[in-house]
């Protein structure tokens, strides 16, 4: 079927006198490893390594869900872990897989590049003596022109000829290979690109809420959480400057799925002049040397507090979503300098303010209020809870900054003073004539920034990917050969001694309409009395074959 | 049209089980071929011994055998199962077509409409076979259940009502993703089916004679199998090879990489690699045929765990398969 055969897995050769163990046992191991089977078993080996890593929590898809798999399995967690079953894509055993499989692909494919590049410049081989025994022959009288003239006629139909005396060999279907060596060469440029990709590429997540004072610019620190491949630093990161002028999304009537996203922003890049762009999901901000992604949203209630001493200040934190459909939103609003004296700028760490609280853009009728309706703003409230007392942030234990300390009210350090429910502009008085009011809410964005270097590559190399395998699969090697003969070598004369041309036909590999293809071939070179044609390989080729059922 | 869409769907059904008992009559009625050929020198031997009691109702050489009339009966139930097909392939589009323009987009846009369109891509597929290698008619059997048994599923498993898509699916390459995933799919559904065929007739070919081989009895010939299914994994596979690039292009403009271990896209890169090892295993000479083939049904299995495993076991950013 396949011309391609397994090259051999044993040395074949005599031995030689004296034989070095360690030489023969390297060759044999490379020939092992670059083998067909070899291939095929680490292909098997590389689909079954994929399996865990499809059915155990990943940190790179779901760090949370990795956390609360250790919180499920506390047994059996650290020693998955221990064998990277969560970063199972980076572990050892994965790596060894695909690295194995790539160095038998090189070497399986650098003597096949080598051998392709004779085979493309070497001429189709000496015809065989008994073209009779070939899969396709036929015997038929000299066209007009005779050798020179079939050849012109298979040269026209782009097939690979060489002349030799009353001899045409001729050959078709270099691109069968040309498109596997272009494949798996490809392959190999795919991984190039992963490996560039997670060398040199980086990726930082951060929220971003609407207005000028909440600009940010590209630099580490910005964001809450960064990947950096080994070979980025953070002076690695191209400068720019973000500003979320506006956004707006808009939802079914009748689910509250989202239909539709558009993010203003105002971009500087690199000193130049500010300019206005817009993304979207599915349609990212393309900067230069970094790529802006729309991962979410939700709403950041503003809130203002009034102090003991009249001072007020507003707090703009976004708060989280909740993850269901209406977009309820979880969050803080912290005060750590409220309540300071302006008289003598001391502050009394016990009169610290926070309000923990969940806003809903879409409350129902009636308590609980505790889950959105939908998402837009169609009855907005947000459920306070106040505290007072000391926070914990000067403490310098790292926090969330969008949940109060828990550490602090068990410790008796906070307390909670009062619950309420405000609508936008209501103001609320606490126990020690101090305010609290729901001033409005703006938009806030989650943000993916990213870097890939590889992705150019990965593009091309499967572009040629598709190409090379398109040949590999579907071109078909052949080679066919025409001999003119004094007679009718079949014996037998049936144009009375003048001369007749044989043909023969081979198909190098699988290719089972190749009966119709020499047929109309000969036919094209002139043997309209084609005789003799046997069917190889059409045997269950219904176009050749009687057709039964087609009644 | 979304209520007309649900019955069209029920009358395929109904259209695909009749196809697939014309095609058991068929079956049951036997290899018409070569019972016609034998019958006549039955009867040849039977008049030459003398029939016993003398009767000669045997004698009269027009009027047309049991035999012949067994085998005519037989042509005729394969003749209603391909038009069976046939029709039940175009009740199955209408469903589609409906199902879209209740929608107002590609019906692709949960489970339900993927098993409703991957399935009829098979048997379309089908009837192009057909079409070019009428010999192969009787695979249709097969084939048939497993339409049968899949828009059975469809219908009463994972039926969603119409809901427009989430706005990641919405975007140019969800429809050249997902129309080559499911075009792909639906050639390697189409495939797996003379795979099995090849894997039961091969056995019986090799003179096994128990439960599944038997099955194949009358299955057409065993290379002539094993050759379908190699042209049919060969087509689909670099559309699937597309499907997966498209979907990385598509993964890096909505969520900012082409790659990222997803378990949807864990399994593709799993189905792909297995077919990609039938190929290989297949241009092996020493690998034996019924190796390689045993590889393209395991390569199906791990579309058919893309296709509902990994909706309903895990979570991951292609949840949007409408079960909950
Ligand atoms: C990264 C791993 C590999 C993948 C994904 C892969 C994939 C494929 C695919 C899909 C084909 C089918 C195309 C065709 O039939 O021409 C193929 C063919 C082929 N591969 Fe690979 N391959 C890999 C590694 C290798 C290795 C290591 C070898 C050498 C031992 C190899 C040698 C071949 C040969 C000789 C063919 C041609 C078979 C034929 O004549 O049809 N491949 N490969």
């Amino acid at each position: 079927m396949t011309v391609v055969d397994e090259r051999p897995a044993a040395p074949a050769e005599a031995p030689r006198r004296r034989p070095n163990r360690l030489l023969a046992l390297l060759r044999n191991s490379w020939r092992q490893l670059t083998s067909m089977r070899t291939a095929l078993v680490l292909l098997f080996l590389l689909a079954v390594a994929a399996i865990p890593g499809s059915v155990l929590p990943q940190r790179g898809v779901n760090p949370e869900d990795v956390r609360d798999y250790f919180v499920a399995h506390p047994d059996l967690a650290p020693l998955l872990d221990r064998i990277g079953a969560f970063e199972a894509f980076g572990s050892v055993w994965f790596s060894a897989i695909y690295v194995l499989l790539f160095t038998s692909l090189i070497g399986c494919i650098a003597p096949r590049l080598r051998d392709h590049a004779r085979a493309l410049r070497s001429k189709p081989p000496v015809a065989p003596k008994r073209l009779d025994r070939l899969p396709q022959h036929a015997v038929f009288a000299v066209p007009d022109g005779g050798v020179e003239a079939i050849a012109a006629a298979l040269r026209r139909r782009r097939w690979r000829v060489v002349v030799r005396g009353d001899e045409v060999s001729a050959e078709k279907g270099y691109l069968k290979e040309t498109g596997n060596l272009l494949f798996h060469s490809s392959l190999v440029v795919v991984l190039v690109g992963v490996a560039l990709g997670s060398w040199y590429g980086w990726s930082g997540n951060r929220l971003l809420v609407t207005g000028a004072d909440n600009s940010f610019c590209n630099t580490q620190q910005q964001y809450a959480e960064t990947k950096f491949g080994p070979r980025v630093d953070s002076a690695d990161l191209p400068p720019f400057c973000l500003q979320l002028d506006d956004f707006e999304a808009r939802f079914l009537e009748s689910n509250g799925q989202p239909r539709f996203f558009d993010a203003k922003v105002t971009v500087e890049e690199d000193g130049g002049t500010p300019r206005q762009e817009s993304f979207s999901v599915n349609s990212p901000l393309r900067l230069d040397g970094a790529n802006v992604y729309l991962l979410g949203h939700g709403y950041t209630p503003l809130i203002r507090y009034t102090d003991r001493f009249g001072v007020t200040q507003i707090s703009d934190k976004p708060f989280l979503s909740t993850g269901d459909i209406g977009l309820t939103g979880e969050g803080l609003a912290d005060f750590p300098d409220a309540n300071v004296d302006p008289a003598t700028g001391k502050r009394d760490p016990n009169l610290q303010v926070a309000f923990s609280g969940l806003y809903l853009p879409t409350a129902p009728q009636e308590a609980p209020f505790v889950r959105s309706e939908f998402p837009t703003e169609r009855n907005p409230m947000l459920n306070l809870v106040a505290y007072r007392g000391n926070l914990g942030l000067d403490a310098g234990i790292p926090g969330s900054v969008y949940e109060l300390d828990q550490r602090q009210v068990t410790a008796g350090k906070v307390k909670e003073v009062g619950a309420k429910l405000l609508k936008k502009g209501e103001t609320w008085t606490l126990d020690d004539g101090t305010t609290v009011e729901f001033l409005d809410t703006v938009p806030y964005i989650v943000l993916s920034v990213r870097y890939d270097p590889g992705s150019t590559p990965l593009l091309f190399a499967s572009g040629f990917l598709l190409v090379g395998l398109m040949g590999s699969l579907f071109v078909r090697r052949r080679r066919v050969f025409f001999r003119v003969a004094g007679a009718d070598p079949a014996g037998g004369s049936p144009t009375d001694g003048s001369s007749l041309v044989e043909a023969g036909g081979l198909p190098r590999t699988d290719h089972p309409g190749f009966a119709d293809e020499f047929a109309s071939l000969v036919a094209a070179v002139g043997g309209t009395e084609a005789r003799d044609q046997r069917d190889g390989a059409g045997r269950d080729d219904d176009r050749t074959a009687p057709r039964e059922g087609a009644e | 049209m979304s209520a007309l869409s649900d019955q069209l769907v029920t009358f395929a059904i109904l259209a695909y089980l009749v196809a697939m008992i014309s095609h058991a009559v068929e079956y049951a009625l036997g290899n018409a071929r070569a019972r016609a050929v034998a019958a006549p020198a039955r009867e040849l031997v039977g008049a030459g011994v003398g029939a016993p009691g003398g009767t000669t109702d045997a004698q009269v050489p027009a009027a047309p055998t049991a035999a012949e009339r067994t085998a005519a009966r037989a042509r005729l139930g394969g003749r209603i199962a391909v038009g069976a097909t046939a029709v039940a392939a175009l009740l199955h589009l209408a469903a589609l077509v409906t199902r879209g323009l209740a929608a107002d987009r590609m019906p692709w846009g949960n489970m339900y409409e993927f098993v409703l369109t991957v399935s009829f891509i098979g048997a379309a597929g089908w009837l192009a076979v057909l079409w070019k290698r009428p010999s192969l008619r009787r695979l249709g059997l097969f084939l048939t259940l497993v339409m049968v048994l899949l828009l059975a599923t469809a219908e009463l498993v994972l039926y969603t009502p119409i809901v427009p898509l989430v706005p990641a699916l919405n975007s140019y390459w969800f429809v050249i993703h997902v129309s080559t995933i499911v075009f792909s799919s639906g050639i390697f559904l189409l495939g797996v089916v003379p795979a099995v065929a090849y894997l039961m007739r091969a056995g019986w070919e090799q003179g096994r004679r128990s439960f599944p081989y038997t099955l194949a009895k009358r299955m057409p010939d065993a290379a002539a199998l094993e050759r379908l299914t190699f042209v049919l994994h060969a087509f689909a596979f670099p559309v699937f090879t597309f499907a997966v690039i498209a979907g990385a292009i598509w993964a890096e403009a909505a969520w900012g990489r082409p790659w990222g271990w997803d378990p949807k896209e864990t399994w593709a890169f799993i189905s792909w690699v297995v077919y990609a090892g039938y190929l290989h295993a297949r241009a092996t000479p020493s690998v034996r045929r019924n190796v390689a083939t045993w590889l393209a049904v395991l390569g199906f299995l791990t579309v058919l765990m893309n296709l509902f495993g990994v909706n309903i076991f895990f979570e991951g950013l292609h949840s949007y398969g409408g079960l909950d």
